[in-house]
């Protein structure tokens, strides 16, 4: 049993993009500051911290999550995935590629969450209809582009990955 | 939006949950998936003293589906319910359910019970329940008792929960396999919650509906069944003009609310719409898995 009362502390370990971190944080903090105040990896970004943007969107543990709509609490024991962990050794990830190719973003700031859920899409269904993207995408806000270009950029991400896993 | 303070706990066992609940009565709330509590919180509509985080916790994550029934526990995340093939073959209701309830990153986190116990209006699960005429289980350090659905939902976010009390877990019960069944719904966006929907089944022997339910979410307080509709489906043909009949008499005892997403009459309009599919594509389905 944990009891942590008002105005203490715990401990929470996890793993990030690879590296073990430990934290000593108020409970009341929820995942997403922790990555990016405690951690300082500010490629996730908050948009509306309650859940319906998607700007947020991290892999726990290999699944999509919004991490402003966990406390870093929960997340004690699990191994986190950030936008940073993307690139291998300054080689962008293939949805990085396909984004960038495709200019997918305008102002960016959804970008992150774009990518994440992409990557959790493609992980389960390789080759997506447009409609499928659709879909899968309609937990991520995005203000400036119209989402088109977003599209075009997932599937430019199926050309380079490939339609099979 | 940040959320407010309040004391942590972690129990390590069902039993220390319970105790933290009894102690602390309804200062105290169960964090599950937080999927929709800590968006409470965060909005400041809610601001518990004590969080008791189930979380953790072993040996509540299982799912039992077979021709006797369907038992999903506490913290089963709606992603688990949704990839689960022993509930698509036992309660696809269940199933028909799940790609509505919210984003993909949304069901990895939230749970089927949470989404019970939380009981929002619009919400998919708690009209399921309802068609089903699923068994709420609560447990309590009093014991655990059995809540029928028709008894649970009690209104706006409100069930016959006690402040003390887990929902460890929902039973459905046997599928027939002469019944088919659905989830439409009408929202603004895909996963966004339904601006009005239904959850359906009908159970055809030898060409007649023996059975059928028709279960309303987004249309009142709590999900709502729509008996005098039910009642003109049964004993008839399921063809189109059957549910042309059942559709109309949903728009004349259906009285669904109004807001700034949708009029009254526009939700009694598509109430009747989603009668004609949601039948027909029930029907569609006797017989195969969802
Ligand atoms: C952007 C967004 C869109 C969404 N769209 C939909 C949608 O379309 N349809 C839909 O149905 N839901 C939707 N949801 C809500 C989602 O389904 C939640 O996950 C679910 O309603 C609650 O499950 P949870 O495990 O996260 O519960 P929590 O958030 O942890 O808890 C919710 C409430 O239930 C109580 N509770 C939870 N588990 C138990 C238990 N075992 N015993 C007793 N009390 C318990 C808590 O104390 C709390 O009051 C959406 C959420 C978001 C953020
Ligand atoms: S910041 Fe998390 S969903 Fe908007
Ligand atoms: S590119 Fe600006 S919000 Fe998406």
């Amino acid at each position: 049993m944990t009891a942590v009362p008002i105005g203490e502390t715990l401990d929470v370990s996890l793993t990030v993009n690879g590296a073990t971190v430990s934290v000593d944080i108020d409970p009341r903090r929820s995942l997403a500051d922790v990555i990016r105040e405690e951690i300082g990896l500010t490629g996730t970004h908050l948009g509306c911290e309650h859940g319906v943007c998607g700007a947020c969107t991290i892999l726990l543990d290999g699944e999509p999550a919004r991490s402003c709509l966990m406390l870093a609490a929960q997340a004690e024991g699990t191994a986190i995935t950030t936008i940073e962990g993307l690139a291998t050794n300054g080689e962008m990830h293939p949805v990085q590629q396909a984004m960038h190719e495709a200019m997918s973003f305008q102002c960016a700031f959804c970008s992150p969450g774009f990518m994440m859920s992409t990557i959790a899409l493609l992980d389960d269904n390789p080759n997506p209809s447009e409609k499928e993207i659709r879909e899968e995408l309609s937990g991520n806000l995005c203000r400036c582009t119209g989402y088109e270009s977003i599209v075009e950029g997932v599937e430019t991400a199926v050309k380079i990955m490939g339609p099979t896993r | 939006m940040k959320n407010p303070q309040f004391n942590y706990h972690r129990p390590g066992s069902l039993s220390e949950a319970l105790a933290l609940l009894d102690e602390h009565g309804d200062e105290a709330k169960v964090l599950a998936g937080g999927q929709s509590l800590l968006p409470v919180m965060a909005l400041r509509l809610g601001r518990p003293e004590h969080l008791v985080d189930i979380g953790a916790l072993a040996g509540l994550s299982n799912i039992t589906a077979g021709p006797q029934g369907t038992t999903i526990q506490a913290l089963v995340r709606h992603a688990a319910a949704e990839r689960s093939t022993d509930i698509a073959t036992h309660a696809p209701l269940v199933s028909a359910a799940m790609p509505h309830v919210g984003h993909r990153a949304i069901r990895t986190r939230g749970t089927v019970c949470g989404s019970i116990a939380h009981a929002d209006p619009a919400a998919e699960m708690p009209a399921v329940c309802l068609a089903v005429d699923a068994t709420m289980v609560a447990e309590s350090v009093a014991g655990t008792r059995e809540i029928v659905a028709t008894d649970f939902f009690e209104g706006y976010l409100t069930t016959a929960l006690r402040p003390n009390e887990i929902l460890t877990e929902v039973r459905f019960p046997a599928w027939s396999a002469t019944a088919g069944g659905t989830v439409v719904e009408i929202s603004r966006r895909h996963g966004d919650y339904a601006l009005l929907g239904l959850a359906c089944l009908l159970d055809v022997t030898e060409g007649l509906i023996a059975n059928a339910a028709l279960s309303f979410f987004g249309a009142g307080g709590t999900p709502i069944r729509v008996a005098e509709a039910e009642q003109t489906l049964i004993g008839r043909p399921p063809n189109d003009e059957t549910f042309a009949a059942a559709a109309k008499a949903v728009t004349e005892h259906l009285e669904p609310g109004s807001d700034i997403h949708a009029s009254t009459n526009y939700r009694r309009h598509i109430a009747g719409v989603l009668t004609r599919r949601g039948l027909a594509e029930a029907t569609s389905k006797i017989g195969v898995p969802a």
